[in-house]
């Protein structure tokens, strides 16, 4: 945007040419390019990672098999721990789900203008991080190939918060889907009607590709009307997608709480597991942001500022998680009942000091810190706390998970009772640090290969859907970053664009501005095609034209929309004057 | 005292005329009441899927509303007024005064259910007493009036039966152990690998008799129920070669043990000021313990 604007303002030249077609928003081409340029031809790189990503994936599920085999033992679990990694999986996965949806949406209900290139990307991640987290169901039952009952009403025992989980998340794995799908509808109509988008594809590929944005935004023709109804659609899908992730992270804490265990029964946990879904969900985001930021070299609209946006949002998240962490096991340490108090001395200073104090160093304090300080206050700096926190929130979700489901209900002097309340690790079940399956003892569960490769492979699976799916779909919205520039260039000016979208002052819009040749130079290229995608090229210098004209009817609305929407201002005689 | 048969079935008047522990509060210093204040948790949560279903639409297609208690055990729960007579309401006496520890009741139940060493249906804790002396506690599942277990489950798969017991169809448990998580007694056992094997029986593997164990389900203590009507009494209690375990029934107001000694119920439970384990968690466990050695069982989980 950045650039388009700028180049704009520089460039008269590309200016000139680029409103001569007859569109009124200027950026266009320049924003296409980028936003489609993840549909262009894989690169050795793609598909290095691809298969890579792909045989951890495949490994994982080899693992799961030999779970099925052996039974769910083969995992670690046994009756003193009956709940461990797989359940902390599905609250960790689920979780991060959250946060690519609720920052999506709560930015569309801000109006926040600054989303315009990061929704797609958010909304993405939400909706291939879900699905992983509920197929975390499968290897955490003990009878997966029952797992229908849960659809079969007559079995439906609606007083089980299980139940309502499965509700819930289904309701929400929709809401996330139509989240995605709605902005992709004026998008892929866009991309489709452009200079032989997508680019770089060719044969079966692009025909496939070309088909299925055909059949996406099939009816959709940009009247006012239509866009209306859309804007409508996202609106309330957003109101909607906020309660609902609530509501889902709250249930998934009944499934713990409806019990007696120390640990479980804990009027915060609903709260804490919304604040640590949300916290993680902006980590998950932010790392996202940045890895597709640069595979596809989207700087330009990206910018370190949006980063460190987000980095603001995953603080507040964390400062509030740590706030209740801290709330949570200080009165549960002081109630002075033994179970809930040996249960907050066993994570701070028994059994789990080490995973606990992990967490709060790598997504507690070192977050905080890096996001305080200037100086690690960008886009490394961000990335860095986002991995921390992802993987720490994780250690932490297995903190709240296992000892909790590992603390005796009946405590026996001999075996373990005495033992625990005074913070040594009792010795029933043999828990010497090697365990049942060679693993590594955490209480009476005993990590084993199997679980950790699942785990691994989960986490494998997102950026690997993730590059398949903007393989398919453009990585960022065109037309929101087109309706952002649109709405702001009527409104403020051209520099008001390149504050908006780049966000304020950052170091490169002032070089924009200042040296004319720069942009154009650096503009140019993706522009006029002699950036990527060499068969393009050709193509691109003409068709710069042509998209203006073929989508001429199918625009007519968009131009109707955008005289009111400039208010007959200056801003809309501006541009559409030039363009005639 | 003379409780008539069908307090026994109402988990307020079975506590009030029962239970010593309410009775006899210096046996217990601190241990909170046992109250029924109307709505225990079980009764709350029920209420509040009730109500939700009634909003929901999910509620349509012939659902049951709450399959859990409602159908398998129409009107058992604690409270109801309107029940069906069961002619029996099984229930278990331990008498810890002659406990030693042997284990044998727990090696009687896994011969006849097939199962393995670390399912322990009946387990003998060894429980450590106020002044420091250890004494023996044998923990069948408590086949709660109020069984935090069943309504968590999300397929159904737990249901108390008519006679009062709490019992797991294996052949629908998915294995989500959230039962496991909901008991607050530890007594059930989930099979995390594959059951050990067991003999062709002469029938299906029935809730009432769970052999052989199903993989990836949750199992537990039975009562045996299969055999009580046949008038056999459960393994453990046959096993017992101290006499420990009675089987009771509150209906006929009898309990009886290994040995064949027959004693009144009602008349036994008072004269020995027999409590329950973890009363204050609202679950009614309809097992009473007997304590002789100065031991306290505690009215929660830590105490002792
Ligand atoms: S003791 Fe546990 S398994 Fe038995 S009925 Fe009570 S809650 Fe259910």
């Amino acid at each position: 945007m950045t650039s388009t604007t700028t180049t704009g303002a520089g460039t008269a030249a590309t200016q000139g040419e680029q409103r001569q077609a007859g569109d009124p928003i200027v950026p266009r081409p320049d924003i296409r390019q980028a936003a489609l340029r993840s549909i262009g031809k894989s690169g050795r790189s793609w598909w290095v990672i691809v298969t890579t990503l792909g045989v951890i994936v495949v490994a994982g599920v080899v693992a799961w098999i030999f779970q099925l085999r052996d039974g769910l033992g083969a995992a670690g679990y046994n009756d003193r721990a009956f709940w461990a990694v797989y359940e902390a999986d599905l609250v960790a996965f689920i979780g991060v789900s959250y946060g690519g949806a609720v920052v999506s949406a709560i930015l569309r209900l801000t109006k926040a203008s600054w989303r315009a290139p990061l929704t797609r990307i958010a909304e993405a991640t939400a909706l291939v991080t879900l699905p992983i987290g509920m197929l975390f169901i499968i290897p955490h039952l003990g009878s997966p190939e029952k797992i229908w009952e849960l659809v079969w009403p007559p079995y439906w025992n609606l007083s089980s918060p299980i139940l309502w989980d499965f509700f819930a998340v289904s309701t929400y794995l929709l809401a996330t889907a139509v989240f995605f799908y709605l902005p992709l509808i004026p998008d892929v109509k866009v991309a489709i009607s452009g200079d032989g988008v997508p680019p770089a594809c060719a044969g079966l590929r692009y025909r496939l590709i070309r088909w299925l944005y055909a059949t996406v935004g099939r009816s959709w023709d940009g009247t006012t009307g239509q866009r209306r109804i859309l804007h409508g659609a996202l609106g309330l899908v957003a109101i909607m997608i906020i309660p609902m992730a609530v509501s889902v992270h709250s249930v998934l804490s009944f499934a713990f709480s409806s019990s007696s265990r120390a640990g479980y029964l804990e009027t915060i946990l609903p709260v804490y597991f919304v604040i640590a879904a949300l916290y993680t969900g902006v980590a998950i985001v932010i790392v996202a942001v940045v890895a597709f930021r640069r595979a596809y070299r989207l700087e330009r609209w990206i910018t370190k500022r949006h980063v460190v946006r987000l980095g603001f949002m995953m603080a507040a998240l964390g400062a509030i998680y740590l706030y209740l962490t801290f709330t949570e096991y200080l009165i549960d340490g002081y109630s002075g009942t033994a179970g809930n108090a040996a249960w907050v001395h066993q994570i701070v200073a028994g059994r789990y000091w080490i995973p606990f104090w992990f967490y709060f160093v790598a997504a507690g304090v070192v977050p905080l810190l890096l996001i305080a300080i200037p100086r690690t206050r960008n886009v490394k700096g961000m990335t860095v706390a986002s991995v921390l926190i992802l993987f720490a929130m994780w250690v932490k979700r297995l903190v709240i998970v296992v000892p909790a489901a590992t603390e005796p209900l009946v405590r026996s002097a001999i075996t373990h009772g005495g033992a625990v309340s005074s913070g040594v690790a009792p010795a029933s079940q043999g828990s010497p640090a090697l365990g049942i399956g060679g693993g590594v003892a955490w209480g009476t569960y005993h990590f084993t290969w199997i679980p950790i490769a699942i785990t691994v492979a989960a986490t494998a699976a997102i950026p690997l859907l993730l590059m398949i799916l903007f393989k398919i779909f453009p990585v960022m919205s065109v037309t929101e970053l087109e309706e952002v520039a649109q709405l702001e260039g009527l409104e403020v000016d051209v520099d008001g664009v390149v504050r908006v979208l780049s966000g304020a002052t950052s170091e490169r819009p002032r070089a924009w501005r200042t040296g004319s040749g720069v942009p154009a130079a650096r503009s140019g290229p993706p522009l006029h095609g002699s950036g990527s995608g060499a068969g393009l090229k050709r193509g691109r210098s003409d068709k710069q034209l042509q998209p203006e004209s073929s989508r001429a009817p199918a625009r007519e609305g968009a131009g109707t929309l955008s005289s009111p929407d400039a208010g007959s201002g200056a801003g809309g005689t501006t541009i559409g004057g030039d363009g005639e | 005292m003379e409780p008539t048969a069908p307090e026994y079935r109402s988990g307020t008047s079975t506590h009030s005329s029962l239970s010593p522990g309410a009775a006899n509060p210096s046996r217990h210093p601190g241990a909170p009441r046992p109250h029924d204040n109307g709505l225990s948790r079980r009764r709350f949560l029920k209420r509040v899927g009730a109500g939700a279903a009634g909003v929901s639409i999910l509620a349509a297609g012939g659902a049951d509303l709450l399959p859990s208690s409602a159908s398998a055990a129409p009107g058992a729960g604690a409270g109801s007024p309107a029940k069906p007579k069961a002619s029996h309401q099984w229930c278990m006496v331990i008498d810890l005064r002659y406990c030693d520890g042997c284990k044998q009741c727990t090696a009687a139940c896994q011969k006849a259910h097939y199962l393995h060493e670390d399912q322990t249906w009946i387990r003998v804790f060894t429980m450590e007493g106020e002044s420091g002396n250890t004494y023996h506690m044998p923990r069948p599942c408590m086949m709660c009036e109020d069984p935090p277990c069943v309504p968590v489950c999300p397929v159904s798969a737990n249901f108390r039966t008519d006679e009062g017991l709490t019992l797991v169809n294996q052949q629908r448990c998915i294995g989500t152990r959230i039962c496991m998580n909901a008991c607050p007694y530890q007594a059930r056992y989930f099979n995390w690998t594959s059951p050990a094997p067991a003999p062709r029986q002469p029938f299906a593997q029935t809730p009432e008799w769970p052999v052989p164990q199903v993989k990836g389900t949750v199992g537990k203590c039975v009562f045996c129920a299969a055999m009580l009507p046949a008038g056999k009494i459960p393994e453990c209690v046959a096993g017992c070669p101290m006499g420990v375990l009675y089987l009771g029934d509150l209906e006929s107001d009898v309990a009886v043990n290994g040995f064949g000694n027959v004693i009144k119920l009602s008349q036994f439970l008072a004269d020995n000021d027999a409590v329950k384990f973890k009363e204050d968690y609202g679950t009614h466990p309809r097992v009473w313990y007997i304590l002789g050695h100065g031991q306290d069982l505690g009215s929660d989980s830590e105490a002792s």
